[in-house]
């Protein structure tokens, strides 16, 4: 049975912890050994008694959990563990497996040292974003409790309320509220902003996010400058620098007006945009609040202080790097359901196995028995459809390409048919006068440019291909034209003149009623 | 001179038919498509007239004419909902010319050479057996859509073994015509011709109304086919091509509805839903449903933020089509998210439900295909189902057993609520129970689907 280790986290103020006693019984019912430090839930709520109950054995000795698990859960990438005075990377055992945030683009250092232990690292922000592996998607349940605490956090600190009120005491103005980035995190902040009550506006260079911003009651402000903002797999990606002057025009004139921003803008693996300057934070009103949720990567604010809040001019500046962790006892419960999703993903028949062919798995592994395998290869992109009106565009366009990939396999005929079929032509060559061969060539060609259009057309048109074709199909009057011969009436004449009388009928009535459902459609 | 006049026109023309095909894979290029098609075939038609005698032009107008006239008028006159009946009588003619053209060239009887003969005997024999199943199985197809005939498939004891035997008796018969010289043989075929008009009767007769999709398509295709074999009995090009493009589109359409229900083409053809297996253990679902009332149902609605709409034939029987526009509109100036659903096999045609949308108006952007929207009903509020069931049916999913396995359909039930619209308990085409009612977050709303939606609107306007 394969043993999987949860240690408490060793850095400075963090509370989450890898598993819950629910996500405990979740790996027991999958077949996994548990073992967890002692106090490892001591921040959040859950007892040593609770796990035991669970199913896990509670270790005493760190060293000793380490030694004992195939599998270590963590939330933090690995780091010195001041207590004992060793490096969590040294800690794990050779070849041993671990699972947790990396960051291997930041942490270079931590992946070789990894390497160098033999081990089999997972990173959890690398899983990919798509529709599979949504409930593996650890970035995204951070992300949802970042924004929603970001607002929680700067509600905190503005001194009046979100709503506006009509009292007797006087008229109380809403709060306004503008979000920069409207991924997860500015969904969630934005969600939450406007049920308290603000007015909340939102900004993204993802055009395909305007309809979410829309469906969640905030105003989405655009730039006019035609440029698509969505890099691989529905993430943003730089702009170009007029852009970017545009948007710092967009959100300057914002400063000067709205209470509260919130900025979530980051682009992966690279530091956090500068977007608020530091005359911008003076143009704001006194009590207002900035949210930096960017603060780890560097901030979105030039005045930012990662972890800290700072005062300027009566402007609060919030760069909390904590956030989720701030919300440890839920954090630790959604971070604990991806990881049991991401174990379910890598366990197969025999064990625990690494399969390069799951793209999931594939993104995720950044060091493999001490080869340092990030970055991954790049698979087929995801080509996102821009102005999906959707919630989640990032489902979307991976569907969309999912579709795309289906229609190649199925343009791809089987070779056994292909052969099936190239016998059945030799057949025919070998029986077929040479004078009709040439009508054949014509017909079997016919055949494929049919096939290679039918299938490019949408579900939805359908019906209207089906009755233009049946229109086309009325082509035999052809036939019966070329039946009609001389004025004298004979049998010959008179079946050509009925086939012909029925085309009509057929050729009319399908052009017309295709144009005329055709007309329907409309956007 | 004319000669190379005609040839460089069909050429000219089955380029216009190719666009025209292509011109339908989106919404915006699709009327472009149609006109290509109208051009293609007036091309044709005019090179075709060319070649033909002039004192052959009064017996043309007159049977082209009022042809086109009485096409024109069905064309404006049909009901949207009534397209699938349209669709399949207009193949039926299609089949029907096929038959003419294949009698009327063997009666001109012309080939030169004793293996050519074969030859052209071979394919006004194939085109006109074609034709023929194209006829009777398209009457038969309009009838069962009408209403004319009961949409229930109908198995005649040892089916299989007559459809075979009738096969059978097709192709010694043709053996037996290709060598009876010319003249004597339209006995042979006209027996061939109805033999397999019974067999197309027979053939659709089996097939129930919810695979009406599949066989609407597999007689367009049918229609291509007949029109490429008249083709090669003129030694006409143009035929040709058009029939094989239309057939193959028709045989492509019919794959994809069959993928849509997860059925192979065979046992659709064959007929019968889960009569292959012989019995069928349907474990029929049972528990109390969860009946409310349009109030309520408004409430809900009202209470939402994210609505997927799931419509079927019941839809489009109840014409609801207008109501619910009218609906989307009202909420969607509420702020509610409202989107479509559309399965694949939803209706009686492929593509109906875009069809009948698109009527009332609702812009096509807000309506998705099942492979696009399945992953989203986990974020809705509320699903409708209107007139919508084996689509809906988890026990395609959940139960091995179910005569429905395996197909894929849309999951509505993974969103907060499901409101279901229907006129009664009974069952679906495919006669399967579907556990959805009885689900917990799954409510049902009795009645037909315009009469209900127009409550519900009328509750909605009264609201807000």
């Amino acid at each position: 049975m394969i043993k999987i280790g949860i240690p408490r986290e060793v850095h400075q103020g963090e509370k989450r912890v890898a598993a819950t006693p629910q996500t405990v019984l979740r790996l027991r019912k999958l077949d996994f050994e548990v073992g967890i430090e002692k106090d490892a839930g001591s921040e959040i709520g859950f007892s040593n008694g609770s796990y035991r109950e669970a199913g896990a054995y509670v270790f005493d000795n760190v060293r000793e959990l380490w030694g004992w698990a195939d599998v270590i859960l963590k939330v933090r990438p690995p780091e010195q563990n001041s207590q004992l005075g060793i490096h969590e990377a040294d800690l794990l055992r050779e070849k041993g497996w671990l699972i947790s945030f990396i960051w291997p683009a930041q942490n270079k250092r931590l992946l070789e040292h990894l390497a160098s232990r033999k081990a089999t690292v997972f990173a959890m922000d690398c899983v990919p974003r798509i529709t599979r592996a949504q409930k593996m998607d650890a970035l995204s349940a951070m992300a949802n409790i970042a924004g929603y605490r970001a607002v929680i956090e700067a509600a905190n600190h503005f001194p009046r309320f979100f709503g506006g009120q009509m009292t007797a005491a006087g008229r109380i103005e809403p709060a306004k509220v503008f979000v920069i980035g409207a991924g997860v995190a500015g969904l969630s902040a934005i969600g939450t902003a406007r049920s308290l009550g603000a007015i909340v506006r939102a900004f993204d260079p993802r055009s395909a996010t305007k309809d979410q911003v829309k469906s969640l009651g905030a105003e989405f402000l655009e730039i006019n400058l035609k440029e698509e903002g969505e890099g691989i797999g529905g993430y943003a990606k730089e702009m170009s620098e007029a852009f970017i002057q545009a948007e710092m025009n967009l959100i300057a004139q914002q400063a000067m007006e709205v209470d509260i921003i919130i900025s979530t803008a980051l682009i992966p693996g690279k530091p956090a945009p500068k977007l608020i300057t530091k005359g911008m934070v003076e143009s704001m009103k006194p009590g207002s609040v900035i949210v930096d949720l960017a603060a780890e990567q560097g901030g979105n604010c030039v005045m930012t202080e990662p972890g800290k809040l700072i005062t300027y001019k009566g402007v609060t500046i919030i760069g909390y790097t904590d956030l989720p962790s701030r919300m440890a006892g839920l954090s630790s419960q959604l971070y604990g359901s991806t990881l049991v999703a991401f174990l379910e993903e890598l366990r197969s028949d025999s064990g625990l196995k690494v399969d390069y062919d799951d793209q999931v798995i594939r993104s995720a592994l950044v060091v493999h028995e001490g080869k340092i395998t990030y970055p991954p290869p790049v698979m087929q992109p995801a080509l996102p459809e821009p102005g999906m009106a959707s919630k989640n565009v990032v489902s979307v366009s991976q569907s969309a390409a999912g579709i795309a990939v289906e229609n190649e396999t199925k343009k791809n005929l089987n070779p056994i048919w292909l052969i099936l079929a190239g016998m059945a032509l030799l057949l025919i060559g070998a029986f077929v006068p040479p004078s009709k061969l040439s009508h054949f060539t014509v017909f079997i060609l016919a055949c494929f440019v049919g096939w290679q259009v039918i299938w490019n057309v949408k579900p939805a048109l359908h019906t209207p291909l089906m009755s233009v074709t049946n229109a086309i199909s009325g082509i035999i009057i052809v036939g019966g034209m070329l039946q009609i011969s001389g004025s004298e009436i004979n049998l010959t004449t008179i079946l050509g003149a009925i086939a012909v009388f029925v085309a009509t009928i057929n050729i009319a009535g399908g052009f017309l009623v295709t144009n005329r459902m055709l007309s329907m459609f409309r956007k | 001179m004319k000669e190379g006049f005609v040839v460089i026109a069909y050429i000219a023309a089955s380029i216009l038919f190719i666009l025209s095909l292509s011109g339908l894979s989106h919404q915006e290029t699709a009327r472009r498509g149609n006109l290509y098609g109208i051009l293609g075939m007036v091309i044709a038609l005019a090179a075709t007239a060319l070649q033909m005698n002039k004192d052959s032009y009064s017996i043309l107008l007159a049977a082209l004419v009022p042809g086109a006239a009485i096409g024109a008028i069905v064309a404006l006159k049909v009901q949207m909902t009534a397209m699938p009946q349209l669709v399949a009588i207009l193949h039926s003619f299609v089949g029907l010319a096929a038959v003419l053209v294949g009698f009327a060239t063997y009666e001109t009887g012309q080939g030169s050479s004793q293996v050519g003969q074969i030859v052209q005997l071979f394919e006004i024999y194939v085109g006109a057996c074609i034709g023929s199943i194209t006829f009777t199985g398209s009457v038969v197809a309009f009838g069962k859509l009408q209403g004319i005939l009961t949409g229930k498939p109908l198995l005649i004891p040892a089916r299989h073994f007559i459809n075979l035997l009738m096969l059978v008796a097709t192709i010694v018969l043709g053996a037996w015509f290709l060598h009876t010289p010319a003249p004597e043989g339209h006995k042979i075929l006209l027996i061939a011709t109805i033999l397999t008009g019974i067999l197309g009767i027979h053939l659709v007769m089996a097939i129930g109304g919810a695979d009406m999709p599949v066989v609407v398509s597999m007689l367009n295709s049918y229609s291509g086919w007949a029109a490429a074999a008249a083709g090669f009995m003129l030694s006409n090009d143009l035929l040709i091509i058009t029939g094989a493009l239309v057939g193959s589109s028709g045989a492509i359409l019919s794959y994809i509805m069959c993928r849509g229900m997860n059925r192979s083409f065979i046992s659709v053809i064959l007929g019968g839903f889960g009569t292959e297996s012989g019995t069928v253990a349907v474990e029929s679902a049972s528990g109390e449903v969860n009946a409310i009332n349009v109030e309520k149902a408004a409430e809900i609605i009202l209470n939402s933020r994210r609505i997927i709409i799931v419509p079927g034939y019941g839809m489009a029987v109840a014409q609801a089509q207008y109501s619910l526009a009218e609906m989307v509109t009202m909420l969607k100036s509420q702020g509610i998210d409202v989107r479509f659903a559309i399965h694949p096999v939803a209706g009686r045609l492929p593509g109906h439900m875009n069809v009948l949308l698109a009527e009332a108006n609702i812009p096509y952007d807000i309506v998705f295909e099942m492979e696009e929207i399945n992953e989203q009903f986990k974020d809705t509020d509320t699903v409708l189902v209107i007139g919508a069931n084996d689509i809906v049916n988890p026990g395609a999913l959940e139960d091995p057993n179910s005569p429905i396995a395996g197909m894929p359909v849309l999951r509505v039930w993974e969103a907060r609520n499901v409101i279901v619209m229907k006129r009664s308990m009974a069952s679906g085409y495919a006669g399967v129970e579907n556990p959805l009612f009885f689900k917990e977050n799954t409510m049902m709303l009795f009645g037909d689907a315009k009469k209900v939606v127009d409550d519900i609107l009328f509750q909605i306007r009264a609201a807000v």
